[in-house]
């Protein structure tokens, strides 16, 4: 991996939303770098600011009740929270681009294909219609789309559902962005049609050399196709590392939780050992670590003091006291 | 053990709008399409497959929820396809059903309490023993009695299906069919549904019909799992065997999609190319024909029979697997 300047890094961000009752922080202060061409994954369950981190970055917090109070994103050096909505204009779409999850409804059912391939090439490119519907034609064929000629002029009804998402990707790719967020990109698809989006990732990411950052819930998705993973827990990173050294040596006991919850094929059937309780609610968090609730090896000082995150390996964090003796505090 | 539920040869064809005006034939959707099995008492069947093939439907034809437009339903040996009214209401009391979306399968204006005890209520179970069962039901599921007068929408995903369960038990039943039980909760919560749904089982004995489309979770709670493609079945068997020895190529690619967990195992992939055809227009023939990497003209042609390809009872409906026949 390079260790050159990194393609986004966002820095100490916090998002809150200031609802009637009470500020909800979602993102309460996360790190993380994406270096060109490489895929991170963020994994967390409903409600552990996931997607808002990418709605942050994207500049598309809704606001109010949603605010940024505190942090950089720095993409290509620049610091986005500085720009005007004109700004991000330009950079949503030819630098960062974006794959939601739904792919049943984040297309417009009233117009074709086509005419939505077409509206993001023409606003972002210099290019005349017809070079534009050759360049969507090309993008059609890239993402695997059969008989694209015709099949872009059908409308997203007559599309299934892992056709649709072939078609978001498309237009997500339109303008070659550097970055592309795909929040979920494969929750809402069947298994077999999971490993087909799955690989054309992959093969778009090698012959685009763009960086993804991979939002999921699924540790499976992770550890098929990024480099890095971030798990968060209730607004804060739980842990980050490699994604090998992460499923070999994960510390933290959220992600260890995760992982033995998950039933495994290729294990022979035991109780699985969840994580008791419920996620806490982001208006009133627990005092000291917001897992501590939850947690099977809670000490006394987990509920009263809120960890750090530390480095305990090389290029691997932790956020929880059983490691806060481990080399250095990484200071934000 | 004994069979507490068989089902031979059910169909569910659903009519559709007739698109050509001087057309006599009537369209139909077979969402199920010949689909045969049984199960034991105290066994769980999993039952796996792509949306649209037809599973959950075939879960609401066997409680007769959906009448069958074929076939017949046995349940503890007696022949149910035509059964009504009050005979039906009274066999509901034995085989119930937990929904998929703990949102919208519980009434909003009702509180838990009132949600538990209807079914209770219509069966005519007096007042102290059904308090009685209440206290007992949120007790096994993991809710406080305080809980009891609260709405649905105070609840989180995981309470809410812990209460659809609950629910499901109140007139202690011998068969749940569970239609996608944990396939809107978190993977921790999700485990925790697990684990009290097996507790369960041990508890009251029950028999389980898991419908699902998470392979994983399927292989963990399944003693059998039916595999179906198209409103068929195309594989059933014992979970180990089938899940090690997969004999249809549509469960080996089902299979092989399934993101693994451990990165360092590298895995065989088979990537399916397109999508599932629709159930209304069916290819001819085999009906994996379509996407099989393997397909030849017998295929296109001929429909394939369930056959014993192993001799542990491991059944596959493709042309290329041999047949086992039992000396």
């Amino acid at each position: 991996m390079t260790q050159d300047a990194p393609l986004l890094e966002v820095k100490n961000l916090h998002t809150h939303f200031f609802t009637k009752a009470g500020v909800v922080k979602a993102v309460d202060g996360i790190d993380f770098k994406v270096n060109p061409g490489e895929t991170l994954g963020i994994v967390g369950e409903s409600g552990s600011g996931k997607s808002i981190t990418a709605m942050s970055i994207l500049g598309l917090i809704p606001s109010p009740p949603g605010k940024i109070v505190e942090g950089e994103i720095n993409f290509k050096g620049e610091n986005l929270l500085n720009k005007s909505q004109k700004q991000m204009r330009k950079i949503r779409g030819p630098e960062i681009a974006m794959v939601f999850q739904d792919p049943m409804t984040s297309l417009n059912p009233v117009f074709t294909v086509e005419k939505q391939l077409l509206e993001t090439i023409l606003a972002h490119e210099n290019m005349s219609k017809k070079q534009a519907k050759e360049r969507a034609l090309e993008l059609l064929n890239l993402v695997g789309i059969p008989d694209p000629e015709n099949r872009l002029k059908n409308y997203p009804h007559e599309f299934s559902g892992g056709m649709r998402q072939r078609v978001m990707i498309a237009i997500a790719l339109s303008c070659n962005p550097s970055l592309l967020i795909a929040d979920e990109p494969t929750t809402a698809l069947d298994v077999t049609i999971q490993a087909q989006i799955l690989e054309l990732f992959k093969r778009m990411q090698k012959e685009l050399n763009m960086a993804i950052v991979m939002i999921t819930h699924d540790l499976g998705v992770v550890s098929e196709v990024c480099d890095r993973v971030m798990v968060m827990y209730a607004g804060k990173p739980a842990e980050f590392s490699e994604t090998k050294h992460l499923f070999e040596k994960g510390k933290h006991p959220y992600t260890l939780g995760l992982m033995n919850s998950i039933p495994k094929i290729t294990h022979d059937k035991q109780k699985l050992e969840a994580i008791d309780g419920v996620p806490p609610d982001l208006r009133s968090l627990p005092k000291g670590c917001s897992f501590a609730p939850r947690c099977k090896h809670v000490m006394d000082s987990c509920l009263t003091n809120d960890p750090d995150i530390r480095e305990v390996d090389d290029d691997h964090f932790v956020r929880c006291l059983l490691y806060e003796d481990s080399k250095k505090a990484v200071t934000t | 053990m004994s069979t507490l539920l068989e089902v031979k040869n059910i169909k569910k064809h659903f009519p559709l709008k007739n698109e050509n005006f001087f057309s006599r034939e009537k369209p139909v959707l077979k969402a199920v399409d010949g689909v045969s099995f049984s199960i034991e008492a105290g066994e769980t069947l999993g039952l796996v497959g792509e949306s649209g093939c037809g599973k959950s439907t075939a879960g609401r034809v066997m409680l007769k929820l959906l009448e069958p437009t074929e076939g017949e339903i046995f349940f503890k040996g007696e022949n149910i396809t035509s059964f009504r009214g009050e005979k039906l209401r009274k066999l509901r009391k034995d085989m119930q059903i937990i929904f998929q979306d703990p949102y919208a399968s519980l009434n909003p204006r009702k509180t838990i309490e009132q949600t538990i005890t209807e079914p209770m209520k219509i069966f005519n179970i007096p007042k102290e023993e059904r308090q009685k069962k209440l206290k007992r039901l949120l007790d096994v599921v993991g809710l406080s009695s305080y809980h009891k007068s609260r709405y649905p929408h105070e609840f989180s995903g995981g309470q809410r299906q812990r209460i659809g369960i609950a629910r499901s038990l109140a007139l202690e039943p011998e068969l749940v069919i569970c239609d996608e039980p944990v396939s809107a909760l978190d993977v921790s919560i999700q485990a925790q549904v697990i684990n009290l749904m097996e507790d369960l089982q041990d508890e009251f004995n029950l028999t389980y019909i898991f419908i699902a489309h998470d392979l994983s979770v399927v292989h963990h709670i399944s003693d059998r799992v039916a595999v179906m493609y198209l409103g068929e079945l195309v594989e059933i068997g014992e979970v180990a065997e089938v899940y090690q020895n997969p004999k249809h190529p549509y469960t080996q690619a089902l299979l092989s999609a399934v993101p693994e967990v451990n990165p360092n195992q590298e895995k065989q992939r088979i990537i399916l190319s397109g999508d599932l055809p629709s159930p209304a227009n069916p290819p001819q023939g085999c009906k994996f024909h379509t996407r099989c990497p393997y397909a030849e003209e017998i295929c296109r042609t001929q429909v394939p029979k369930l056959k014993k390809v192993s001799s542990d009872g491991q059944m596959a409906s493709c042309h290329f697997v041999k047949e086992v026949v039992e000396t």
